[in-house]
């Protein structure tokens, strides 16, 4: 393989991993403040031992989301730096406020709320953790209006003589509408796998204390988090549709060639129907081997436009429209092919869609079942609960790999109605001067260290589910001149 | 003043913070066996950085974010350039934090050894290596007409460069005992002062060696033996501080030891950001920065939020100011389960 594919699938495979644990990180810390929140208002027990349960996992998920998200911010440099001279003057403004304005604040007040316990009065360690959570909704804000510039790129201009796009207004790159409806998708769906991951633990238990036990005192305090949990899937759930449906709409116009990939539109139609099965070969590659098995006549004119009956442009009729615009062949003379691959769009998208459904399942189950005080689950509930954690997380993925493949062969797609001469193909995007032996090495080690500390992840994630949640005392505040009694929390 | 001379600027203060902040870390990790030998010392060492390591982390995420908004063609070069040390370091800096967090969450001797390897030999590697790097940024790589690196690896690692290694390498060791002898109590205390004696002793020799040659055989500029005075003075001062027992001076001395440290190599660059062995290549201040649009975003940002992160980190500092002895690091703070 050459040194851009390398650096693609390098690309692929560490931003994947980082947003395996990054949605967590987001939607937990903001569930584990409110829980904290529950308790300093009311003094129940209960919360103080779901907030250390919960924010001990938390802590677990957030140093791998730290640890690989520090090669985000350099790899940009080591293996797309091409890229980063045609974008810096506007990309890095985004990052670098993120790094000044939200790391620095989450990573200080975790710091703090770690270790604050019995250090910081009551309200000022609940203010640490609020920060924490702040800053970790923050750096999304940031790193999403990043990635829409490369969706749709705005408030920049071309310059000739540096051959560089250059920022014009700042304000119009941090409100991009891109921004806008991605930034809420983004942060409903780290709520829809943060409350799914409290409910699905918080199920379990209420199973497996019930058989041991059915007066046990912990059963009320994993009932109150199932169902906190579940509220949070079933609000988040909707704010993911209406937010992937305004998404959708606004992708239609802004790259309309990967909306027509997504679902398998090959040739214009009107109206046109929505495809829930299509088959095609496997490659991807090749729009007349596309066969449609199961549709919805008009729905996908009625997604895209709000209208029934509007025409929606297909692939071919795309493909001669981006020839046309944006030229036909590459400064070596190869056809330029404007589709994106088939396969991975029509399923990725169809994923996203329908994993999420896992979760909607456990919540309706959850406050069928705990409905008027009743604490008692079917078996039942406990497997779907086990088999629903990890779909908000395949979900997440398979619409970032949606995203970012089906905006290929750009990797700054071309906005419609700005200029044409900001857009960069993926393969003018990588570093020329790296080898692609040094790719390679880059590549393995990390997808090697990355798969090591997975599993490690994984385990103590497991191993702390399943310890429960822990006895508590009630934090005391250290005196200044105490010099003997242990801290209450130490590495 | 020209905005790209004050991101120029900028940026030397963000790597001086993130070597003064995290130099201490690296120092602190590369000391736990010596400094901590058994299980629960080592536990008081890494507990003095506990709170605030990954704060200290962000100076560097945010030199590169800001490298990347105020000088693209620098971020582009550099990081392409300086490949494969770049990837060692990344890779140092992942299993870093992965190791700090997890080290104490099972309760097993094996697992715990296990992960302290990783905590010390990922603080030794990074500490060596920005020595490297800023030595090469002084000394000048290979960049063609188009600013692209075109050496390979070896070329970085030339005998000035491998000093400058050992330059980071002796300043964090000190720093870290220096850190050390100011945050433990007891037993720790004793070893961590003893050991930032010596090794402050060392870090006045190899630096002073280091800068001077800097200054003769690279520096673009005369000023800058200001900037080796500063350094050489400030690490004397620090040593003799620790002669004298007065490890606070000694801290404040080291700092300045960096600061000066980093003003020598911007400095000795200057009026370059990246310079080539063919001058005529060389990225300057000019030809490697963003527009000015940009790079006045950008100064407001800094200008209205670097002093209120300096604000907050300075408070989590002085509520974690207490020194740490044996007595305060509890039996277990983690889950009590056993190996299995």
């Amino acid at each position: 393989m050459e040194a851009l594919e390398l650096a693609r699938w390098q690309f692929g495979i560490t931003t994947v991993y980082h947003f395996i644990l990054v949605p967590l990180t987001i939607g937990l810390s903001v569930l584990v403040a409110i829980m904290q929140t529950a308790w300093v208002r009311t003094g129940k027990e209960k919360w103080l031992r779901l907030t250390k349960f919960y924010g001990k996992l938390l802590l677990i998920n957030f140093a791998l989301g730290v640890a690989t998200g520090i090669v985000q911010e350099f790899q940009f440099g080591m293996n797309w730096s091409e890229y980063s001279r045609f974008v810096g003057d506007v990309f890095g403004a985004p990052l670098a406020m993120e790094a000044l304005l939200a790391f620095f604040l989450e990573s200080t007040f975790l710091g703090l709320w770690i270790f604050g316990w019995d250090r910081l009065p009551k309200k000022l360690h609940l203010l640490t953790v609020w920060c924490f959570s702040i800053g970790t909704v923050l750096s999304a804000y940031f790193i999403i209006a990043a990635n829409s510039w490369m969706q749709h790129p705005v408030g920049a201009e071309y310059n000739a003589e540096t051959g560089r796009a250059e920022m014009n207004d700042i304000v119009a790159v941090l409100t991009n509408n891109t921004t806008l409806v991605a930034f809420p998708h983004v942060i409903a769906t780290a709520f829809l796998v943060a409350g799914t991951f409290v409910s699905g633990i918080a199920v379990y238990w209420m199973v497996r204390k019930h058989r041991e036990d059915a007066q046990h005192k912990d059963i009320g305090m994993y009932r109150t988090a199932a169902r906190f949990g579940a509220g949070v899937m079933i609000l988040s759930g909707l704010a993911v549709i209406i937010t992937g449906d305004l998404q959708a709409k606004l992708m239609f116009e802004q790259q309309p060639i990967k909306m027509a990939a997504a679902e398998g539109l090959v040739h214009s139609e009107q109206p046109a129907p929505f495809s829930i099965l299509a088959i095609g070969n496997l490659a991807g590659d090749d729009p007349d081997s596309v066969t449609h098995l199961i549709e919805i006549p008009g729905l996908l004119s009625y997604m895209a436009t709000g209208d029934w009956n509007a025409e929606i442009d297909g692939l071919e009729e795309l493909q001669e429209q981006y020839a046309e615009r944006y030229g036909a062949t590459t400064p070596d003379g190869e056809e330029i092919e404007y589709r994106p691959n088939l396969a991975v769009t029509y399923w990725s998208f169809r994923l996203m869609i329908g994993l999420a459904a896992f979760s909607a399942a456990l919540a309706l189950g959850i406050f069928w079942f705990t409905r008027k005080k009743r604490t008692e689950l079917p078996g039942w509930m406990k497997t779907l609960a086990l088999v629903s954690l990890p779909m908000p997380y395949l979900a997440a993925s398979f619409g970032w790999i949606f995203t970012e493949m089906g905006r290929q062969p750009f990797v700054v797609a071309p906005n419609p109605t700005g200029s044409d001469q900001i857009m960069l193909m993926t393969m003018f995007g990588y570093s020329s001067s790296v080898s692609a032996g040094e790719v390679l090495t880059s590549m393995i080690t990390f997808t090697v260290v990355y798969a090591i500390l997975g599993v490690f992840w994984f385990r103590l994630i497991q191993r702390y589910a399943v310890e429960g949640a822990p006895e508590v005392a009630e934090p005391v505040v250290r005196k200044d001149d105490d010099q003997s009694t242990p801290l209450s929390f130490a590495y | 003043m020209d905005l790209a001379l004050v991101w120029f600027i900028l940026i030397a203060v963000l790597w001086t913070g993130y070597l003064v902040l995290e130099g201490f870390d690296f120092g602190v990790g590369m000391l736990m066996p010596i400094i901590g030998r058994s299980n629960k010392g080592r536990r008081v060492v890494l507990n003095t950085i506990g709170p605030v390591w990954d704060g200290n982390e962000v100076w560097l995420l945010t030199a590169g974010g800001a490298t990347f908004a105020a000088f693209p063609e620098w971020y582009a070069t550099m990081f392409s350039g300086f490949y494969l040390p770049l990837l060692l370091i990344l890779l140092a800096l992942i299993v870093r934090a992965v190791a700090i967090e997890y080290r104490g969450k099972i309760n097993d001797e094996t697992w715990r050894g296990r992960w302290d390897w990783v905590i010390i030999g990922s603080a030794w590697v990074p500490a060596i290596l920005w020595g490297v790097a800023f030595a090469n940024l002084v000394r000048g790589v290979n960049l063609d007409a188009d600013h692209q690196y075109v050496g390979n690896f070896f070329d970085l690692l030339s005998p000035f460069a491998l000093l400058g290694g050992a330059v980071t390498l002796a300043i964090f060791l000190s720093h870290g005992a220096i850190f050390l002898s100011l945050k433990t109590d007891g037993e720790i205390r004793e070893r961590s002062e003893a050991f930032a004696r010596k090794a402050s002793l060392a870090a006045v020799a190899v630096a002073g060696v280091w800068a001077v040659w800097a200054q003769l055989a690279y520096s673009r500029n005369t000023w800058t033996w200001a900037a080796v005075a500063l350094a050489a003075v400030a690490l004397v001062g620090a040593w003799f501080s620790t002669l004298r027992g007065r490890f606070g001076w000694a801290f404040i001395a080291n700092a300045v030891a960096i600061v000066g440290a980093v003003v020598l190599i911007f400095g000795a660059m200057y009026p370059n950001v990246m310079p080539a062995i063919d001058e005529a290549n060389s990225l300057t201040i000019d030809n490697a920065s963003s527009t000015d649009y940009t790079l006045t975003v950008m100064t407001w940002v800094a200008v209205i939020m670097t002093p209120v992160v300096l604000a907050y980190q300075s408070w989590t500092y002085w509520v974690f100011r207490k020194r740490l002895s044996m007595e305060h690091i509890p039996e277990h703070n983690e889950l009590t389960f056993m190996k299995g």
